[in-house]
């Protein structure tokens, strides 16, 4: 009892917890940091489930109005980061509804698919496949392939694998039990491997059939 | 890569098979550098002058709260 008292009087507190506090109070400067310092994995996020620049600005404006408007409900038993993402991710959900019409948008859309689930191609790429394309074509590359995956599987892999959560705050953030993300998140890596092999096995890149627009990305 | 929460026997036998099996061996570099190649290149960036718009209308809104 009195080692768990200790540890939690010793427990480090989050440079976030202490701004969230201030921007409570009423201190917009201090929300201005918090702003600053996630305004670019928002946008990423937003841009991933989207896939269209103007709706993914309007999210991250939303999403952050949205977090400070309910900062009293931010508990502080999560990352203030999290908690973030959680909002803009339903922010970017309903944004592409009301572009399908009202149509119903989930990230458990088209997540049924077994394709990838067994990799197909199993040649080995180049030993340096980013030499082979220049930074804003590898650029296209990736985008135009992430783009093929279903949301649920696309924005799992951003949140996992490029943004550095754990599985737990992955799942957290998404509503998913910890066996679907992880069941999420290989199929991701599995089609996005399968994916880029087009563009990445020995013997492809600048002057090959797996040039951009011919690689059959969707 | 391998999942951590998988058991110690399992992670045995599949570092074992991964040793030994070509395909397998690839399927795992591959998907370890596709991981890699997104982590180390930003394809939504955020243009500064954007940036700069965005957080002058979201602190707006929120002063007015």
């Amino acid at each position: 009892m009195s080692s768990s008292i200790q540890s939690q009087g010793t427990a480090e507190v989050h440079p976030d917890v202490l701004l969230v506090e201030r921007a409570r109070q009423g201190d917009v400067a201090a929300y201005e940091k918090l702003v600053r310092q996630y305004d670019r994995q928002v946008f990423r996020i937003a841009q991933h489930i989207v896939q269209n620049r103007e709706d993914a600005e309007d999210v991250v404006q939303d999403a952050f109005l949205k977090a400070y408007e309910k900062l009293d409900q931010f508990q502080g038993n999560s990352k203030f980061y999290t908690w973030l993402v959680r909002i803009a991710v339903n922010e970017a959900l309903m944004r592409l509804r009301k572009r399908r019409t009202g149509k119903m948008v989930s990230i458990d859309e088209d997540v049924e698919t077994e394709e990838g689930s067994m990799p197909r191609d199993l040649a080995d790429w180049s030993p340096d496949p980013e030499a082979l394309y220049g930074q804003s074509e590898m650029a296209d590359i990736l985008r135009k392939t992430i783009q093929g995956l279903p949301p649920g599987f696309r924005v799992v892999f951003v949140l996992r694998d490029v943004d550095g959560l754990s599985t737990e705050e992955t799942a957290e953030t998404l509503g998913l039990s910890i066996p679907a993300v992880k069941s999420r998140l290989l199929r991701a890596r599995l089609q996005l491997r399968e994916r880029l092999s087009r563009y990445f096995k020995k013997g492809e890149g600048n002057g090959s059939r797996a040039k951009l627009g011919q690689g059959g990305v969707k | 890569m391998l999942d951590q929460d998988a058991a110690l026997p399992l992670r045995a036998d599949l570092e074992e098979h991964l040793r030994e099996c070509e395909h397998c061996e690839i399927t795992l570099n591959t998907t370890r550098k596709t991981i890699q190649i997104y982590r180390s290149h930003e394809i939504y960036e955020l243009p500064d002058d954007l940036r700069e718009r965005l957080h002058q209308a979201i602190l707006a809104k929120c002063r007015k709260c």
